[in-house]
């Protein structure tokens, strides 16, 4: 819809030969926007250009770069680290595609409520999404450390489940740094299902509870589909960006123990500086590429459908 | 807006509103009772008052972190991050919003692209780029990346400021025979200005917070922003929770009267912009 339009306007313009639409002025024009699409090309796109290149060669940073075509490709899908990265990459997609944004429609919905204090909360819930990484985790690693946090307390009344070094042990660790990004991101959603809320036609609602539907059946049937757009872009971005996760797992369990939390973000940086395989490392970067445009290009597809998104 | 529909109660939203509130707002009590109390309190009370409140945990980890460089590493790199992006992305977002631009719909496409890139694709290369060209350990080499990061950003929401500025105004200075910079400067600038404050301070909040590429970029302990210096410090002291604590909540402590100050505006910029925290 957007390059249609521009489409034309383009045309239009290029029916003016001279006057504000010569060369000049129209380099004039460019000239304001130059300065960012240059910056991208040297940040962004030539170094992603060679990330892709450096994917089919040996390279450790240093020295000649030999060509090895889809080695590093080869040596990916045999190697259990890699399996064990992109299955975790897949279970915080799963955990975060379902469990924040379930609290982050209930905060919302139960906010869409109410009128006073509605500030209060929203402050109180986005409050740790503008916190660093660091203090997040520094902030969880105290309360849930098996020695000086709740479990070791909340033991002796007899609650023993939380009585284990969580981010020590395999089978939990990436659940627990899972739980920590979560807790900083769900408040996120809250305003974003909020703002969508909070458009939604007042008279659907009462047409809704005129036929005698419930809380649960209005939220069901009226801010669900109302809501769809700012839902499917959600959990767009979620997917995205569960593919990029690498703060949280860095910072809390290193991916460990034993490679238990690793997620592709660690394993390639891992690749990357400290074993200098460069291209090893940039094949990683380039399955994260394909799992990023997968997810752009099914955004893209529901859109030609007619998707309101 | 929603006077009619709630003829039902509205107890049962401010009790489960209530207990998201305090699974928010707890942790981070914990945190700045911690930062008040000995280790060895801690061990004993993790979660409670502190019994003697300890205000050295404070200059210790002042002191023992660097803060009084690293703090000012992390303002010099925010202020020239906002200034450099707000100017590249001022600059375009106008073009984009105001100058009929041939070819709008490619950038759009570009930036689409540009910007849904993973970091860790780009991030190696660009790594060797900069040691090729000596900008690792430099403060100058990260804020060329963040500017380059945060840019887009930042012209797409100062870009939807601009679209919503009334024509006349415009119509009026090129009757005067304004020309494009002329009037960027006497009419958007002057009119767009909470625009570029919100995305100043998200920009902002964003490099202050930024770890992966401060971590890569600045292995330098006496250039270090204060996120990855405290990640450093964590790790040193990591039996230490009192000064760790305090250590942490040092960082927060601007974001949090920031926040409260302008939570409109964080709010709205960060929800807009697709970027992740």
């Amino acid at each position: 819809m957007l390059s249609s339009r521009s489409t034309a306007t383009a045309q239009k313009n290029t029916s003016t030969a001279f006057g504000q639409y010569s060369f000049w002025a129209t380099l004039g024009r460019w000239s304001f926007i130059l300065p960012l699409l240059i910056l991208n090309l040297i940040i962004v796109i030539i170094p992603s250009v060679f990330g892709l290149l450096l994917a089919f060669t040996d390279w450790s940073g240093y020295g000649p770069i030999n060509i090895i075509g889809f080695e590093n490709f080869n040596e990916l899908f045999q190697d259990g680290v890699f399996f064990k990265s992109l299955t975790n990459n897949l279970i915080w997609t799963a955990l975060f595609l379902t469990i924040p944004i379930a609290v982050g429609l209930l905060g919302a919905y139960m906010l869409s409520g109410i009128k006073r204090g509605q500030i209060f909360f929203r402050v109180a819930y986005f409050l740790p999404y503008v916190f660093a990484s660091v203090v997040n985790t520094q902030i969880w690693r105290q309360i849930l450390h098996p020695r000086v946090g709740i479990g070791p307390i909340l033991a002796d009344y007899g609650i023993t489940f939380l009585d284990f070094p969580i981010f020590g042990t395999r089978e939990t660790a990436l659940f627990g740094v899972a739980f920590v990004d979560g807790w900083h991101f769900w408040g996120f959603l809250v305003i974003l299902y909020l703002s969508a809320m909070t458009a939604v036609d007042v008279e659907l609602y009462e047409v809704a509870r005129l036929d005698g539907a419930s809380r649960f059946q209005q939220f069901r049937f009226v801010t669900l589909p109302s809501i769809r757009p700012t839902l499917v872009f959600t959990i767009l971005m979620i997917t995205i960006w569960s593919s990029l996760v690498f703060d949280y797992v860095f910072i809390m369990t290193g991916g460990g123990p034993a490679n238990s939390s690793e997620v592709m973000g660690t394993y390639l940086y891992q690749n990357a500086f400290q074993r200098f395989d460069v291209g090893y490392a940039a094949s990683i970067g380039v399955m994260m590429s394909i799992w990023v445009m997968l997810a752009v290009a099914g955004f893209i597809y529901l859109r030609r459908r007619g998707w309101e998104i | 807006m929603f006077k009619n529909q709630r003829a039902q109660s509205n107890i049962p939203n401010y009790i489960i509103l209530s207990l998201l509130a305090l699974f928010a707002l707890v942790p981070i009590a914990i945190l700045f009772l911690n930062s008040l109390k000995t280790t060895v309190e801690i061990g004993r009370n993790p979660i409670g008052l502190p019994e003697e409140i300890r205000w050295e945990n404070y200059s210790e980890a002042w002191k023992e972190g660097g803060y009084a460089i690293t703090i000012r590493n992390s303002v010099l790199m925010m202020s020239l991050t906002i200034v450099g992006s707000l100017t590249i992305a001022g600059f375009a977002a106008y073009a984009l919003a105001r100058l009929k631009l041939r070819g709008a719909s490619l950038i759009a496409f570009y930036f689409l692209v540009g910007t849904s890139v993973p970091p860790q694709l780009f991030m190696v290369p660009l790594f060797v780029m900069w040691r090729q060209i000596g900008l690792i350990n430099t403060h100058l080499g990260l804020i060329i990346i963040y500017c380059g990061l945060y840019s887009p950003f930042a012209t797409y929401l100062l870009r939807s400021y601009m679209v919503s500025l009334p024509e006349e105004f415009i119509e009026a200075a090129r009757i005067d025979g304004a020309n494009n910079l002329q009037v960027f400067r006497r009419i958007i600038l002057p009119l767009s200005w909470p625009g570029f404050l919100t995305a100043g301070l998200v920009i902002g909040l964003n490099v202050w917070n930024e770890f992966l590429f401060a971590v890569t970029f600045l292995p330098d302990p006496s250039l270090k922003p204060v996120a990855t210096s405290l990640f450093e410090f964590q790790g040193r002291f990591s039996r230490d929770w009192g000064l760790t604590s305090a250590g942490s909540v040092i960082m927060v402590i601007p974001i949090i009267v920031l926040f409260l100050l302008l939570q409109r505006r964080f709010i709205e910029g960060l929800t807009q912009g697709g970027l992740k925290g």
